[in-house]
């Protein structure tokens, strides 16, 4: 557990250093106003499909020992994955952030994102709730 | 000089390749997927299950560790955006400082504008709208696809599914309109 909490304190320390819990970071991306999320997020892609190859090829085992395997994720109609991430679209570019940055700007001092933090919370119960009704 | 070094903002090729080793990392070490958006519903199935069949299962067992992860990330987020803050404005393009100010966003120090996200703004109608909705939005979208910018966009690419590629895009897409229609009109006046 431990390590996990690490891996966290690292990764909430590149998102604020990398600038990607800034909000003018976002929004300068999604009006196609500049690179710098691009790269970040291309050369992100790279060095994770890079390592996945790697642990993949060699079938590593990790160090808890299990072997290592990433589930594919089921395509079913695929109405949840264009809906789904258009509502998630539109609530990261109103907002500014998505999840892992909404948590990190907590620590950094801007409590008001506590709020937006419980309101995503809802949402994915209000989900849970309607499920069942919903196509996947 | 040390100093100034540390709080430094990192530049793209720091910062991307980094993001991409906590994905690798995290596999590494327990065979876990990074995702963060699953925590929302660990916190749900942790706190208000109720007797909603998606939030009936062991979410120690499956989910502890990333709950343990984001804890990290809080903390993180302290010391990269407080102990080790940038002083500088962030230096996004001309283009968008231009941009931003048709939204009445003249001021890019911090990590947001402080004009925009305060306790008064949430009590606003546009200010509640913009972070309330945003987030229930998020939260909402993110569970339905079954993924955010961590699970999807990175794990999921790099492991090219294309599932992923397709939400991706949808975000984006989404992204963009969202702050292009949606943004002027809920920002303060």
């Amino acid at each position: 557990m431990t390590a996990y909490f690490v891996m966290g304190v690292f990764f909430g320390i590149v998102l604020t250093k990398g600038e990607l819990v800034s909000w003018f970071r976002i929004e300068e991306a999604l009006r196609f106003k500049g690179l710098y999320l691009y790269l970040v997020f291309a050369s992100a892609v790279a060095v994770a499909a890079a390592g996945f190859a790697l642990l993949k090829r060699r079938r590593a085992r990790s160090l808890t020992g299990e072997p290592i395997a990433i589930p594919p994720k089921v395509m079913g109609s695929g109405v949840r994955y264009v809906v789904g991430g258009a509502l998630f679209g539109l609530g990261w570019g109103i907002v500014g952030a998505c999840p892992g940055p909404l948590f990190a700007l907590v620590g950094a001092g801007v409590g008001v994102m506590a709020v937006v933090c419980l309101a995503a919370v809802a949402g994915t119960w209000t989900y849970g709730y309607l499920r069942p009704r919903l196509p996947h | 000089m040390i100093e100034e070094l540390l709080h430094r903002s990192w530049p793209w090729y720091v910062t991307g390749p980094l993001l991409g080793l906590v994905a690798v990392g995290l596999l590494a070490i327990g065979n876990k997927q990074f995702g963060v958006s699953s925590n929302l519903r660990h916190l749900c199935a942790a706190f208000l299950p109720g007797n909603v069949a998606y939030f009936k299962y062991d979410w120690r067992r499956t989910g502890l560790w990333n709950l343990v992860f984001i804890l990290g990330v809080v903390v993180g987020g302290f010391v990269g955006g407080v102990l080790l803050a940038n002083a500088q404005p962030v230096a996004i393009t001309a283009a968008a400082q231009v941009s931003l100010a048709t939204l009445g966003v003249r001021d890019s120090s911090g990590l947001v504008p402080r004009r925009l996200f305060n306790w008064h703004v949430l009590l606003t109608l546009r200010g509640f709208l913009m972070m309330v909705g945003g987030g229930f939005l998020i939260g909402f979208g993110t569970a339905y696809a079954g993924g955010c910018t961590s699970g999807h966009g990175i794990t999921g690419l790099a492991d090219l599914q294309l599932p992923s590629l397709i939400t991706v895009i949808s975000f984006f897409a989404a992204g963009a309109a969202a702050s292009f229609l949606l943004l002027p009109l809920l920002v303060p006046r």
